[in-house]
C-alpha cells in the first residue's frame, strides 16, 4: 500500500479533471436546452451556483467568534437569497408555461 | 471525522452534482422542466446538509438565522417580481452570488485550518492561494458589474454607454495588476501582514475593474452582458470550489460558467456581432432616440387601430413579432386578447421571437407565457422565418431592427449581417411603435417607407386594447 500511495496523483490534478469533465457535461446539456426556457435556465444557474454556500458554512461552522466567522454568516444570508429566491422564481416561470389546449 | 464520514459527505456531494446536471437537463422541454427544478432543489438541500453534518460545523443558531433571513427575503422577491423586471432581478441574484464568492474567499484566507488548506503552521499552500484569489477575483468583477448592469436595467442608471478615453489602457493595466498581485499573493511566504494587503487589494482591484468593464456597455447589448455575468459567476464558484477541494462546488461552477458562455455565444451570433466588440462597448444607448433626422422626410402610410382591426380580421394568417417594447408597455396581456378575438375569427395566429428580442435571453417567451400564450403557438426565428411569405399580416410590437430588411441587403449597415425575421415577405405588415425613430443600432429601418407598410403610431398596449375594442 506504502508504493501506491507515493504515486497518486496530486489533488488539485483530480479536481482539474472532474472541472473539465463538467465543462463538457455543461456544454453538451446547455445546447439542448430549448431557447424558450433560456430565461429559467439563467435563473437556475443563479440558484444552483449558491451552492457556494458550502464554503460559507465552513466558515461560519466554528464555535469561536472571528472576521472568517462573520463573513461566513454573511455569505449564508447572500447565498440564501440566492437559493430561496433563484427556485422560487424558476418554478414560478416553469408553472406559465402552457400547451394548447 | 471519520473515514466513513468523509466518503460519506464526497458521496453526497456527488449526488448533489449529478441532480445538478438533471436540473439543466429537464429544461430540453417545458414538460420536463419542473421535474428538473425540483431535482435541483433536492441537490442543494443534499450539499447542504451533508455540510452542516460535518462534526466541525457546531454554529448551528448562526447558520440557520442567516439561511432563514437570506432565503425569507429571497423568497419575497420571487414572488412579488414583475416578469418584465426578470432581467434585473437576475443581474442582482448574479451580484450576491459574486459576493459570496468574495466573502467565503477571504473567509478561508482567514481561516485556512478550517478549510484544510493550510499547513500545521498556518500557512496557506500555494496552490490554494492562486485558486482562492482567483475565486475572489472573479467573484469581485462579477459583483460589481453585476451591480452596473442592475442598475442600467433598472433604469436607475441610464442605459447609454459611459465611455471613458482611454479605457482599454486603463482596463488593461489594471487586469495587469490583477494578475500580478496573484502571483505574488502566491509566492509570498512572509507571515507578516503582507499577504493581508495583497490579496483584499487584488480584490478591491477586481470591484473597479468589474464596475469599469460594464459601464460602457449600452442598455441593449444587456443581453450579451447578463450571459457573461451568469457564466463569471459559475466561473468564480468553481474557483471557491478548488480552494475548498469540493467536487459539487467544482462541478456546478463548470456547469454554470459553460452555460452562461454558451449563452453569451449565442446572444452575440443573433446579433452578428463579436464577443471583443460587445465588451469593448460603446455601442447603442436606450432605444427609440429619434437620432436619423434625414430618413424621416419620406413618406409612410399611418393607419388607425380601426384599420389595424379590419386588416387583421380579414387576414388568414398573422404572425405577432413581440420586442422589447412591449415589455416597456406591458402590452403582452393586451396582445394574447387580441391574438383569442382573432382565432375566434378563424385566424391562424402565431408567434415569432428574435433571440435578441427582449433584455436577457428568453425574455419574451417568459412574458407571453406570463400571458398565457401556449408555448407550442411560440416560435424561434429559424423555425418561423420561412412562413411569413405566407402570412397575410406581420404585426410587430415592440421590435425594430431585429425586423430590419437592411441587414440582409445593406453592406454598409452597422447591422449588416445579423440575422432578421423576413416579415416584409408578409402580404401587409402592421407596425407598433411610439415614433419614426430608430432602434438601439442607430439605423433607420426602411421598413417603414414600404408599400405593404402600416405604421401604427402609439403606445403599444394602448394600440393592441383599441384594435381589441375595434374587432369586440
Amino acid at each position: 500500500m506504502e508504493i501506491l500511495t507515493e504515486v497518486q496523483a496530486n489533488p488539485f490534478v483530480q479536481q482539474l479533471s472532474i472541472f473539465v469533465l463538467a465543462v463538457f457535461i455543461g456544454y453538451y446539456v446547455v445546447w439542448s436546452v430549448t431557447p424558450a426556457l433560456h430565461t429559467p435556465l439563467m435563473s437556475v444557474t443563479n440558484a444552483i451556483s449558491s451552492v457556494i454556500i458550502v464554503g460559507a458554512l465552513i466558515a461560519a461552522g466554528p464555535d469561536v467568534t472571528s472576521i472568517s466567522k462573520i463573513l461566513g454568516i454573511i455569505a449564508i444570508a447572500l447565498a440564501g437569497v440566492n437559493i430561496f429566491g433563484g427556485f422560487a422564481v424558476t418554478g414560478r416561470m416553469l408553472a406559465m408555461y402552457k400547451k394548447k389546449k | 471525522m471519520s473515514e466513513l464520514q468523509v466518503n460519506a459527505t464526497a458521496i453526497a456531494y456527488l449526488v448533489s452534482a449529478v441532480l445538478f446536471i438533471m436540473a439543466l437537463r429537464g429544461l430540453s422541454s417545458p414538460d420536463s422542466s419542473r421535474k428538473g427544478n425540483v431535482m435541483g432543489i433536492l441537490g442543494m438541500f443534499i450539499a447542504i446538509t451533508a455540510t452542516v453534518l460535518n462534526p466541525e460545523i457546531v454554529s448551528y443558531g448562526w447558520i440557520a438565522g442567516a439561511l432563514l433571513f437570506g432565503g425569507g427575503i429571497g423568497f419575497i422577491i420571487a414572488r412579488r417580481i414583475a416578469m418584465t423586471a426578470m432581467p434585473q432581478l437576475v443581474a442582482g441574484f448574479h451580484s450576491l452570488v459574486g459576493l459570496a464568492a468574495v466573502l467565503v474567499a477571504g473567509a478561508a484566507f482567514l481561516n485556512p485550518i478550517a478549510f484544510d488548506i493550510a499547513d500545521a503552521m498556518g500557512n496557506i499552500f500555494t496552490a490554494s492561494k492562486i485558486e482562492m484569489s482567483l475565486g475572489a477575483a472573479i467573484g469581485a468583477i462579477t459583483f460589481s458589474g453585476s451591480i452596473i448592469a442592475f442598475l442600467k436595467l433598472q433604469g436607475l442608471m441610464s442605459g447609454t454607454p459611459i465611455t471613458l478615453p482611454g479605457r482599454h489602457v486603463i482596463n488593461g493595466a489594471l487586469a495587469l495588476a490583477i494578475v500580478g498581485f496573484i502571483g505574488w499573493f502566491a509566492i509570498d511566504q512572509s507571515i507578516s501582514f503582507g499577504p493581508v494587503h495583497i490579496f483584499w487589494a487584488l480584490t478591491a482591484l477586481s470591484f473597479i475593474i468589474g464596475f469599469l468593464l460594464i459601464i460602457p456597455i449600452g442598455g441593449a447589448d444587456m443581453p450579451v452582458v447578463i450571459s457573461m455575468l451568469n457564466s463569471y459567476s459559475g466561473w468564480a464558484a468553481a474557483g471557491i470550489g478548488f480552494t475548498l477541494g469540493n467536487d459539487a462546488l467544482i462541478v456546478t461552477g463548470a456547469l454554470v460558467g459553460s452555460s452562461g458562455a454558451i449563452l453569451s455565444y449565442i446572444m452575440c451570433k443573433a446579433m452578428n456581432r463579436s464577443f471583443i466588440s460587445v465588451i469593448a462597448g460603446g455601442f447603442g444607448g436606450d432605444d427609440a432616440g429619434p437620432a436619423a433626422g434625414a430618413a424621416e422626410e419620406k413618406p409612410y402610410k399611418q393607419g388607425s387601430a380601426e384599420d389595424a382591426a379590419f386588416i387583421l380580421k380579414n387576414a388568414g394568417k398573422v404572425i405577432i413579432v413581440p420586442g422589447y417594447g412591449m415589455a416597456v408597455a406591458q402590452a403582452q396581456h393586451a396582445l394574447r386578447e387580441m391574438a383569442d378575438l382573432l382565432k375566434s375569427e378563424g385566424v391562424d395566429v402565431s408567434y415569432a421571437i428574435h433571440p435578441v428580442a427582449g433584455r436577457m435571453p428568453g425574455h419574451m417567451n417568459v412574458l407571453l407565457a406570463e400571458a398565457n400564450v401556449p408555448y407550442d403557438e411560440v416560435f424561434e426565428l429559424d423555425d418561423i422565418n420561412n412562413e411569413f411569405a405566407t402570412a397575410d399580416v406581420a404585426y410587430v410590437i415592440g421590435a425594430n431592427d431585429v425586423t430590419n430588411p437592411a441587414a440582409k441587403t445593406d453592406t454598409a449597415s452597422p447591422i449588416y449581417g445579423m440575422p432578421v425575421l423576413d416579415v416584409e415577405k408578409a402580404k401587409t405588415v402592421l407596425f407598433v411603435k411610439r415614433s419614426l425613430g430608430t432602434g438601439y443600432a442607430g439605423v433607420a429601418n426602411e421598413l417603414f417607407f414600404r408599400d405593404n407598410t402600416m405604421m401604427l403610431l402609439g403606445d403599444a398596449k394602448k394600440m393592441t386594447e383599441g384594435i381589441n375594442k375595434a374587432l369586440d
